[in-house]
């Protein structure tokens, strides 16, 4: 039997077809917005949203950036950030995505279109093994082979994408299902039959971390994305915990915005790009508490230098993640939100016992490193330097609902250092895989979902053209996304690392025939801006904020600026470099150091 | 001895749903770990539950590694290694073909019947043996006897003991992770 004539029968009976099916429990499950492109395989699927109200599509220009722009959805949010794509290329082009969510923990659920079920394994016109392929670049996957199992696989991939710790999950959707009837199933009626993650830590585990941290004379807080994962009210509760401690608090990449980045107690970022005092910080502790962050190596530097007198206490919803690059003393698996609850209560039944003068020793050292003033940069004349442009960004635009992506590279980590995040859920960029193109697609998953917000993608030249066909979709759908480009004219980060560890060797990092952005924007209907001199710039931010459309800034900066402070490969925390090595010395680096991303 | 490679035996519960195996292997070889032997099959009908037994090697980190990744695997139901969690029992199953002269095959006819291996084939010039026992207890036959073919099928093992491998507790034996020895930086 065909599809073809499976779908009258369905219909006939008043049932539902796949498509409707599908569409039917993403409406249940909250989705109001899907980022897709269509194909043969999907067609029954975009035949059916074309039919109905209450999903909205957007419709991209290559799915990884759907897959982006999801993400930015989701991590704007705090959903599911949903995808539609069609089988074979469509779904081999969200492979970058997907495996971006998945080093992320962004929960994403993406729809592939596949060639019917008898056709599978024939090689058949657009068939690829998508299951095979994004095996190892989701959380979960299905290939979906009964109609009956259809509405609670939809059900148990929101479940899988939000539970535990989060990530992609693909469903892979055979033509023929997609047209044939199928039976709906609610969500209530679906239970997993094996995916509940614990999310409730141990008391007793509790009650040990507060001994611990009551006796602590040098301690450190370190948290990171899980905290902005679990939620506000996690990032709210870690707020009252360490003001209530009065200890030192630092945040990862991924963490920036989960506790207010103007307040005292918070000492920068830490890790490869971090400041003095977080990584020394984390090198001198003698108790470390780890808050949803994972020991990732960009934040440990050279793991058997990493931290080496402190007694390390590890909360994570992932049981994977502990133990695995750094052995901890006390581990706690469960949801940021409900331990750090826990803590709390903990910590005032016994807040007789906390004498905040045994610290005072350890914030004196603090404020002494703090003193080195280790972001700093000078503006000196007319070339812009991009801090300073970051720095004006932020500056100018305090009194808004702000909202910043970037791109990868040297703007990124100059993005993470000036740029301060007061709120969660307001800085998305792409840590675990470091996707250059990843900014300007989920900056437009940002503005989708907030449409009246400021939304700038913090970028660099070279990343920004790997998506730059997302201009189209920003003008169709209104979306004023600004791309605020730090251009230096090069591969920024691969000209440091080819000056530090490469005998100043550009091999291949100078970007040679960039377009004029200005009359790039144009062509694409958007607004293009330029800025060469330092005295420009603020007119250039406020006309960019001024302008409700879409605007491509492009901001011509320093070329031979380099990102500080720096913990070269191989090196420990303590082994951090301030400024440039003097002329003719050479970035230390060991030889395994060189061996290292 | 926090650094040293020992070999571990694990028994994981799974949904008998296609790509499940795939899902498993794929964690191995995805992250280098190594796989010495894996055996699967269904086990309960009724429920679609299969088992899957594996035997790697690898340092303490490394294998609770192993056990929290397998537990992360959404159809997996449980995971329970075997060798940290009290005593258990190891069989393997092997078919080994020798060929030879009659005085040859008299002599594996003496050897079988020495380590309890059964006669399951014989051809004039050849004799094929069923034998079971522990994975060393098959490595010695095998070298004894000296054959033409080996086909083993993987290692099955089970908790002795009333502790049972079911579906109806947590996923992996260990929630929260052991406290490891942390070592200080120079004795590494
Ligand atoms: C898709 C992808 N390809 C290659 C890289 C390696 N890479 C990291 S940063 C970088 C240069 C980025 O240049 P640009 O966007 O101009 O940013 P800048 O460093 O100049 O600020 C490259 C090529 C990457 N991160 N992602
Ligand atoms: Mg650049």
């Amino acid at each position: 039997m065909t599809a073809q004539t499976l779908a009258p029968a369905a219909r006939a009976s008043q049932a539902l077809t796949g498509s409707q099916v599908v569409l039917k429990a993403l409406v249940e499950q909250g989705v109001e917005v899907i980022f897709g492109y269509p194909g043969g395989a999907v067609l029954p699927i975009y035949d059916a949203i074309f039919q109905q109200s209450e999903l909205r599509h957007v419709l991209v220009r290559h799915e990884q950036a759907a897959v982006h722009a999801a993400e930015g959805y989701a991590r704007s949010t705090g959903k599911v950030g949903c995808v539609l794509v069609t089988s074979g290329p469509g779904a081999t082009n969200t492979v970058t995505g997907l495996t971006d969510a998945l080093m992320d923990s962004v929960p994403i659920v993406c729809l592939t279109g596949q060639v019917p079920t008898h056709m599978i394994g024939n090689d058949a016109f657009q068939e690829a093994d998508t299951v095979g392929i994004t095996r190892p670049c989701t959380k979960h996957n299905y290939l979906v082979k009964d109609p009956s199992g259809l509405a609670r696989t939809v059900h148990e991939a929101f479940h899988v994408a939000r539970s535990g710790r989060p990530g992609p999950v693909v469903i892979d959707l055979p033509k023929d299902i997609l047209m044939g009837g199928a039976p709906y199933v609610a969500r209530d009626e679906v239970r997993h039959r094996t995916y509940h993650p614990v999310r409730d830590p141990e008391e007793a585990r509790i009650e040990q971390a507060v001994d611990m941290l009551l006796g602590a004379e040098r301690p450190i807080i370190y948290a990171g994305g899980g905290v902005v994962n679990s939620g506000p009210r996690a990032c709210q509760l870690l707020t009252e915990f360490v003001r209530e401690t009065g200890f030192p608090v630092t945040l990862t990449l991924m963490g920036l915005g989960a506790y207010p980045a103007t307040d005292r107690q918070f000492v920068g970022m830490l890790g490869m790009h971090g400041t003095y005092e977080a990584n020394l910080a984390m090198h001198g502790c003698d108790v470390m508490l780890n808050v949803g962050a994972r020991f990732d190596d960009r934040v440990t530097a050279r793991l058997d230098g990493f931290s080496p007198a402190s007694k390390k206490i590890h909360v994570d919803i992932d049981p994977s993640s502990i133990n695995k690059n750094i052995p901890v003393d006390l581990s706690i698996v469960g949801d940021c939100e409900r331990t750090l609850t826990a803590l709390i209560a903990a910590w005032r039944r016994r807040a007789n016992q906390h004498e905040s003068s045994r610290t005072r020793a350890w914030w004196g050292q603090i404020d002494e490193w703090r003193k080195t003033d280790s972001l700093r940069f000078r503006q000196q004349g007319e070339v812009i330097k991009p801090q300073f442009a970051i720095q004006r960004l932020y500056e100018l635009t305090l009194d808004r609902e702000v909202y910043v992506t970037t791109e990868v590279g040297q703007h990124q980590m100059w993005a993470a250092q000036h740029f301060k995040f007061e709120k969660p859920l307001r800085w998305m960029t792409s840590g675990g895989l470091g996707t250059m193109g990843y900014g300007f697609p989920a900056a437009m998953g940002v503005q989708v979902a907030h449409p009246e917000a400021l939304v700038v993608d913090i970028a660099g030249e070279a990343s920004w053209v790997m998506n730059m066909q997302e201009m189209s979709t920003c003008i169709q759908y209104r979306l004023p996304v600004k791309s605020f480009i730090l251009n230096n004219s090069y591969m920024g980060m691969v000209r440091q690392w080819q000056d530090f560890f490469h005998g100043s060797r550009h091999s291949e990092s100078y970007m040679e025939s960039l377009p004029d952005f200005v009359k790039l924007a144009e062509a694409f209907g958007a607004v293009g801006l330029r800025a060469e001199k330092a005295s420009d710039l603020d007119d250039l931010i406020k006309e960019m904020i001024r302008v409700d459309r879409p605007v491509i800034a492009d901001i011509v900066v320093d070329r031979a600026e380099n990102v500080y402070p720096m913990i070269p490969g191989g090196a420990a925390h303590n082994e951090i470099r301030l400024s440039p090595p003097d002329d003719g010395e050479h970035m230390p680096i060991s030889e395994k150091g060189m061996v290292l991303v | 001895m926090p650094d040293q490679e020992r070999r571990h035996t694990i028994a994981v519960l799974v949904d008998n749903e296609p790509g499940v195996l795939a899902r498993v292997i794929g964690l191995f070889s995805g992250r280098g770990y190594n796989i010495e032997s894996l055996t699967v099959a269904e086990v309960d009908e009724a429920n679609g539950l299969s088992r899957i037994n594996i035997v790697t090697t690898g340092t303490p980190l490394v294998v609770e590694q192993i056990r929290s990744l397998l537990a992360k695997l959404v159809p997996v139901h449980r995971v329970l290694d075997l060798t940290l969690s009290g005593t258990h029992v190891e069989r393997e199953l092997a078919l080994v073909k020798v060929s030879g002269d009659r005085e040859r095959l008299i002599e594996a006819l003496r050897i079988a019947d020495f380590m309890h291996a059964r006669l399951v084939a014989s051809s004039p010039k050849s004799l094929v043996f069923e034998a079971t026992g522990g994975p060393d207890e098959l490595d010695a036959f095998i070298e004894l006897l000296r054959p033409i073919e080996v086909s083993r099928a993987g290692i099955v093992a089970i908790g002795r003991g009333d502790a049972v491998l079911s579906t109806d507790r947590l996923k992996s034996e260990q929630t929260n992770p052991k406290p490891m020895s942390v070592k200080k930086a120079s004795e590494r």
